[in-house]
């Protein structure tokens, strides 16, 4: 609720969202066609075509920041939304479309039902105790 | 348990992934992960509104927790697929979650699920390829807590319950609070202190444990 106190005309507020609906910066597109949905914590990880900034000028800002975010580090989908303030469905359709243009990879989590390798759980319970 | 609106989307539903390479060309390229990608796990933290999820978060990840919103179509997709996509009508939906890099490449994210029942549909996606789940009880509120036991139990998730210490909430033995939520003998449960970084961190062991247990062992728990 922080953009209330705009006077009288002030006919939203921060829960409402901004003003300009995030889908447009898709134009339009919830969906990116046949890919599997990407999950949460993939990762999307650079392609080395990443490295060129300038090269493709169709591509948005809200594109350019994703690749430059994860080019500092890979970033998991959830991160993206946040790190943007979009909707995890737009991130989906702006990483596809990168994904399209070969700039990004993502990592492919733990298919679903499947837990992963017991060396990897041995490995996170050490971990958090050495935390 | 006021529980149900899920049920119709197994996570039998989304099995199609491996089709990305059948896609276009440049789908393709999406699957194929280099062999140095890093791994990414994730742990949900379940429990009634108000139980302490959000500092339960807080307390171990390395960020601030972070919100993300999820756009969602109402009342639950029954199948991931797009069509029907294109007329979506949205509410967004808050997720707080965090993260804890336990080495080079290994990667801890904790989601706490939406506490709202109108959001149970939500759940199905963020269990998808859930290594585990915490499910935060409040001894006050016990009953908040069936839905998120029960969920996933038929998921067949490995979950342990965390009583958080609530100052002022009166303790009651493991044994009574285990009877009231009906659970499984397999099932861990044990006290923690949701602000507390040590306590926290001996929750996900536990669960963390409790899931390895259920991969190697022999199938203590019974299918439902």
């Amino acid at each position: 609720m922080k953009d209330t106190g705009q006077g009288p005309q002030a006919w939203f507020d921060g829960e409402a969202g901004p003003v300009v609906r995030p889908y447009a910066m898709t134009r339009g597109r919830t969906g990116t066609g046949a890919r599997h949905r990407l999950d949460l914590i993939a990762l999307v990880v650079p392609e080395p075509a990443a490295g060129r900034p300038g090269l493709d000028r169709k591509l948005s800002p809200e594109h350019v920041e994703i690749v430059e975010r994860s080019v500092r580090t890979p970033q998991s989908i959830a991160e993206l939304a946040s790190g943007l303030d979009l909707p995890v469905g737009v991130i989906r359709v702006l990483v596809g479309d990168l994904l399209d243009d070969e700039l990004v990879h993502v990592t492919r989590p733990v298919p679903p039902a499947e837990l992963p390798d017991v060396n990897i759980l041995r490995e996170v319970i050490n971990g958090l105790r050495a935390l | 348990m006021a529980f149900g609106r899920s049920s119709s989307s197994g996570p039998s539903d989304r099995q199609g992934t491996p089709s990305a390479d059948a896609t276009a060309g440049g789908a393709a390229q999406a699957a194929a992960s280099g062999p140095a990608d890093p791994i990414t796990l994730k742990i949900l933290v379940a429990g009634g509104f108000g139980v302490g999820k959000t500092t339960f978060v807080g307390a171990v990840s390395e960020i601030r927790p972070l919100r993300t919103e999820e756009a969602l179509t109402e009342a639950g997709r029954p199948v991931d697929d797009v069509s029907g996509v294109e007329r979506k009508t949205t509410t967004t939906v808050a997720m707080d979650f965090g993260r804890i890099t336990l080495r080079e490449g290994l990667a801890l994210y904790l989601f706490g699920t939406p506490g709202q029942d109108r959001f149970w549909f939500l759940w199905d996606e963020l269990a998808q390829g859930a290594l585990g789940a915490v499910v935060l009880a409040d001894t006050r509120r016990l009953a908040d807590s069936f839905a998120a036991v029960d969920f996933f139990e038929r998921r067949g998730i490995p979950f342990a319950v965390a009583v958080n210490r609530f100052d002022g909430a009166d303790r009651y033995p493991e044994g009574s609070v285990r009877e009231a939520l009906d659970l499984d003998p397999s099932v861990p449960m044990v006290e923690c202190d949701a602000r507390d970084r040590k306590s926290v961190k001996e929750v996900l062991v536990t669960v963390v444990e409790h899931a390895m247990t259920m991969a190697t062992g022999a199938p203590e728990h019974a299918a439902t």
